[in-house]
């Protein structure tokens, strides 16, 4: 019986009954990961040997009757840009290509109370930019269910792992759309929680403002638990949320009667693709169908997103990356003098897609064009923020869909930064608002691509969105799709 | 055609708080190499700053003891340049919205009063320390970081180009020093780096409004320099106008072996700082209630103690003015008198033997082997008439030596006054038997004589007779 296809809470069960071993569990994935990395290349790092201590650990503890936790013996991947003390963060790059964080983040501090078994670093875009994983400075990710396609970005690793089995769960980053734009291209479920809900302290900045910690599980079962796990205020991360956590699994309940969803009209325009455009439709339609109020609402500056998102995060990003220069940690690139040796550092080791934005952002900051790029920026997001906060007078989430067009083919857009970044339209609006969103699968392109369905909440209206998410997915079967790898199932 | 010299600082002071800035490690100045650091001041990936809330109190505290309009919303930015002693290769400083601004502090030069205007006060991060194999970075072969000095809290004090004179600048940084000291939120220490600054100086000819180009020496860390540097630069300037030329705006350093300014980089290479707002931090929200509380906390500061004790204590405006300049002085002056001991008579002795006997071994106030109650103590067995002032020169020297008291020390030498009218009754008669002329020129009206009298029987009781009393029993002597 294969176990790398199931979600994290039938396997708890099975492991709490002990049908089975977290050892034989974690050397199931390992060897579905053996079966299907080379086609996929969801990893930058596998954490085979300590991952097979931590299972021997968690059926140590079962044995001897104690109790265990929910991720407990079940192996996860973490994107390669959340800090693992003494495990290599790379951030696909090539200036940390060797780094070695002497720290924990936050989350991973959170998790490893639950003793999971972390399987390895997952592939991303460099430093998070990107929504392709094709920015990856070590190798390109593909998508389960078609190796030709990209498995989006920037958290395609995780993504890709939990949709190929090679990992069960995984976290991801989130700062324009990066964990629920690739849970939609690989057919999983994908949260971006409230800005502040999850601590950011450990998770290697690219744009302060809009990063944010989240789940890519099988099901939104899975994405409640982990929730209830990473969340909760840090002293170590100011902003942080001081609100209390509630107990997420409450909302998996199956019942969306009276719930009040809008759709925003701003989000089914042309330029979606038609098969995204059937199956969302389709899927609010459920929602209705299960006794859901819907209705049409205006978000009326979602044509400025785009805009303000690569002005703010490119300017945050030129910030937060200058410290890589080859000084204290990371690569170095020697120079006639110090100042040679930050340039040899910066222009060998930084992609050329992190370049670019250095170079805006350093532009938008600049003396004289602050105020016409990045003050203005911070202004249209404020709109864009009430936007969100009117509508959400009137309704309870929005549901639209996560990506304008499914997975498209590796290579197609890496030579058009501009057709890439449109990619985002969807995604992009939560980040500057802080907003909680979740993707959820809603059925297949005609070329048999997954496509997902977006729900937003009000801030910290976690709460809802799982329970919309839950009610839609338990009305149909596609948390159950396991994409069927090609050379490798077929 | 005259000249103005037009002078503004920047005064540097890193806060005395336990902890840095922006994370849980220690501060102490003089530890062993990279050993005060953690993720977060080491600028690694993936660290957040967390403001540590000591900063911005002792920043308001600052702010309202130089009469600064504290602002209820202020907010921390990002400061952008690349140098190997800032880990994230930007500065967390503020930017437009500074914890403190327009406020002003008077100075006093030579009895003149003069007031000068604060342009702000903002709190940030300091950078760690480079240690070069050569002298500079540019010459050396290697250069290593401690980073332990790094994210040591600073308050950056601004004032308004208000100086006129290296006299001026000197008043006004002592008295913020002075002031920085008294709410005991720095050390100001200035040979340890706590206090430094960076002065502007430009030169215009008198009358004219405009200011003139100016020059920048960086990093001034002694009263000093500070007035070396400023007489330098104004001489030079002057020279460089009188010449017809025109005045470079850049930075120059201070060479204070040589005593004088070198170019060092001019102001085209400037660079962009591309501040940024700090979204790692939000924003500082302070409320009239804090700002009042602060206001109420804080302790009297120099001009007041000036004030009370010149009014209430009687001491010379100038003697007040030295002893109030700094709180540690003012404290053991306050401490004297609470013992006790006459006010006039404690200044003097506090600027006179003690200050002479401190300097003297490089001592500072608080290191003083004779703390104030001892010298209290002191002072009124001169008031009472157990010993006279000559002979409390001798009791202050076996105290510095000792930690006896006073008393101790005037009885096991012997030194009591003598004040026994019958011990001194019979040496009287003995020097005025002896000395018949003063006696004669004493009767014969030349009552001065009478100090030559005096000066006998003080040389035969070794100092010891009570000089009042020595005199009125002459006087009654003689008169019979």
């Amino acid at each position: 019986m294969a176990l790398y296809d199931k979600p994290a809470h039938v396997l708890h069960e099975m492991l709490a009954k002990k049908e089975i071993s977290s050892v034989e569990l974690t050397e199931d994935v390992l060897a579905r990961m053996d079966k299907v990395e080379k086609s996929i290349g969801a990893y930058i790092t596998v954490t085979r040997d300590d991952a097979l201590r931590t299972a021997e650990e968690t059926d140590k503890k079962i044995s001897s009757g104690e109790e265990i936790s929910f991720l407990e013996g079940i192996p996860c991947g973490i994107k390669d840009n959340i800090c693992t003390n003494g495990i290599k963060t790379t951030c696909a790059s090539k200036i940390l290509e060797n780094f070695v964080p002497p720290y924990d983040a936050t989350v991973i501090t959170k998790l490893k109370q639950e003793k999971p078994v972390i399987i390895g670093k997952t592939n991303l875009d460099e430093f998070a930019m990107g929504g392709s994983t094709e920015n990856s400075a070590f190798h390109a990710t593909h998508n389960p269910w078609n190796i030709d396609c990209v498995p989006g970005g920037s958290s395609g690793g995780s993504a890709a792992a939990v949709a190929s089995g090679s990992a069960i769960w995984a976290l991801g980053s989130d700062t324009g759309g990066s964990i629920r734009q690739p849970a939609s291209f690989c057919g999983v479920v994908g949260m971006k929680p409230t800005y502040g809900r999850v601590s950011r302290y450990g998770l290697v900045a690219y744009a302060s403002s809009l990063d944010q910690i989240g789940p890519i599980t099988r099901d939104v079962t899975d994405c409640a638990n982990i929730l209830n796990i990473i969340s909760g205020h840090d002293d170590m991360d100011s902003t942080s949320s001081a609100a209390d956590v509630p107990d997420y699994t409450k909302s998996l309940v199956a019942d969306v009667k009276g719930l009040k969803i809008g759709m925003p009209k701003e989000y089914f325009i042309d330029g979606i693709d038609e098969d995204i455009n059937n199956a969302v439709r389709k899927a609010i339609d459920e929602l209705k169908a299960m006794g859901a109020d819907v209705k049409e609402i205006s978000l009326p500056h979602t044509a400025y997103a785009i805009a303000t998102y690569y002005l703010i995060a490119p300017a945050e990003a030129a910030t937060n990356l200058e410290r890589y220069d080859g000084v204290s940690y990371g690569e170095r690139v020697d120079g006639a003098d110090v100042v040679d040796m930050m340039k040899n550092t910066r222009t060998q080791k930084f992609g050329d897609e992190v370049k670019r934005r250095i170079m805006i952002g350093n532009y938008a900051l600049s003396a004289g064009y602050y105020d016409a790029y990045y003050l203005k920026a911070l202004k249209v997001r404020t709109l864009i923020q009430r936007d969100y906060t009117e509508a959400f007078k009137d309704v309870d989430v929005i549901a639209c869909p996560t990506a304008p067009t499914p997975a498209y083919k590796i290579g197609e857009m890496i030579d058009d930064p501009l057709k890439m970044y449109l990619q985002d339209v969807c995604t992009v609006p939560l980040n500057l608002a802080g907003l909680p969103g979740i993707s959820v699968p809603c059925g297949y392109s005609s070329n048999g691509m997954p496509i997902g369905l977006q729900i937003i909440g009000r801030p910290l209206g976690e709460e809802t969105v799982i329970r919309a998410a839950y009610a839609y997915e338990q009305s149909q079967n596609f948390h159950n799709d396991m994409a069927k790898i090609g050379g490798v199932d077929a | 055609m005259k000249y103005e010299a037009v002078i503004g600082l920047e005064i540097h002071s890193e806060l005395k708080t336990n902890t840095k800035i922006f994370c849980g490690c220690a501060t102490g100045f003089g530890a062993e190499q990279n050993t005060h650091v953690c993720p977060v001041c080491l600028g690694l990936p993936g660290v957040l700053p967390v403001v540590n809330r000591r900063v911005v109190e002792f920043a308001i505290k600052a702010g309202l003891a130089t009469n600064c309009t504290i602002n209820k919303y202020s907010k921390f930015d990002r400061k952008n340049y690349y140098y190997p002693d800032l880990p994230k290769n930007f500065q967390t400083s503020q930017y437009d919205l500074p914890i403190a601004e327009h406020g002003y502090v008077d100075i006093d030069v030579d009895g003149e009063k003069k007031r000068i205007r604060l342009t702000r006060i903002h709190m940030e991060e300091d950078a760690g320390k480079l240690v070069h194999s050569g002298t500079t970075i540019k010459d050396s072969a290697t250069s290593n970081v401690d980073y332990n000095r790094t994210g040591v809290p600073l308050l950056e004090i601004v004032s308004e180009p208000d100086m006129r004179s290296a006299a001026e600048a000197r008043a006004y940084m002592e008295k913020i020093k002075s002031i920085l000291e008294y709410i005991d939120v720095s050390n100001c220490r200035m040979e340890q780096g706590n206090l430094r600054a960076d002065i502007n100086v430009s030169l215009r000819p008198v009358g004219q409004k405009d200011l003139g180009t100016r020059t920048e020496m960086k990093n001034i860390n002694s009263f000093k320099s500070l007035e070396e540097a400023i007489e330098y630069e104004i001489e030079r300037q002057t020279e460089v106008l009188e010449d017809g030329g025109h005045v470079i705006q850049e930075t120059r350093t201070f060479d204070a072996a040589k005593g004088i300014t070198l170019s060092m980089r001019s102001k085209e290479e400037a660079q962009d700082y591309r501040y940024m707002p700090e979204p790692d931090l939000p924003p500082i929200i302070t409320t009239d209630e804090e700002i009042e509380a602060y206001r109420k906390g804080l302790p009297e500061l120099p001009d007041a103690r000036c004030e009370r004790m010149e009014h209430e204590l009687g001491l010379s405006s100038y003697d007040a003015g030295i002893i109030t300049s700094s709180r540690a002085m003012a404290d053991y002056f306050d401490e004297v008198i609470a013992e006790g001991a006459d006010a006039k008579l404690a200044a003097n002795w506090m600027m006179g033997e003690l200050s002479k006997n401190l300097n003297a071994e490089s001592k500072t106030i608080e290191e003083s082997p004779i703390d104030a109650k001892r010298l209290g103590d002191m002072i009124k067995l001169i008031t009472n008439g157990t010993i006279s002032s000559k002979i409390a020169k001798d009791v202050f020297s076996a105290m510095w030596t000792s930690k006896d008291a006073p008393e101790k020390i005037v009885k096991e030498k012997g030194l009591v006054q003598i004040t026994d009218t019958g011990e001194l009754d019979s040496i009287l008669d003995e020097v005025i038997a002896a000395n018949p002329k003063p006696v004669e020129d004493y009767k014969s009206g030349n009552k001065k004589a009478i100090g030559a009298l005096v000066g006998q029987i003080m040389k035969k009781t070794k100092g010891k007779a009570n000089p009042k009393l020595v005199n009125e029993m002459l006087a009654k002597k003689l008169s019979n």
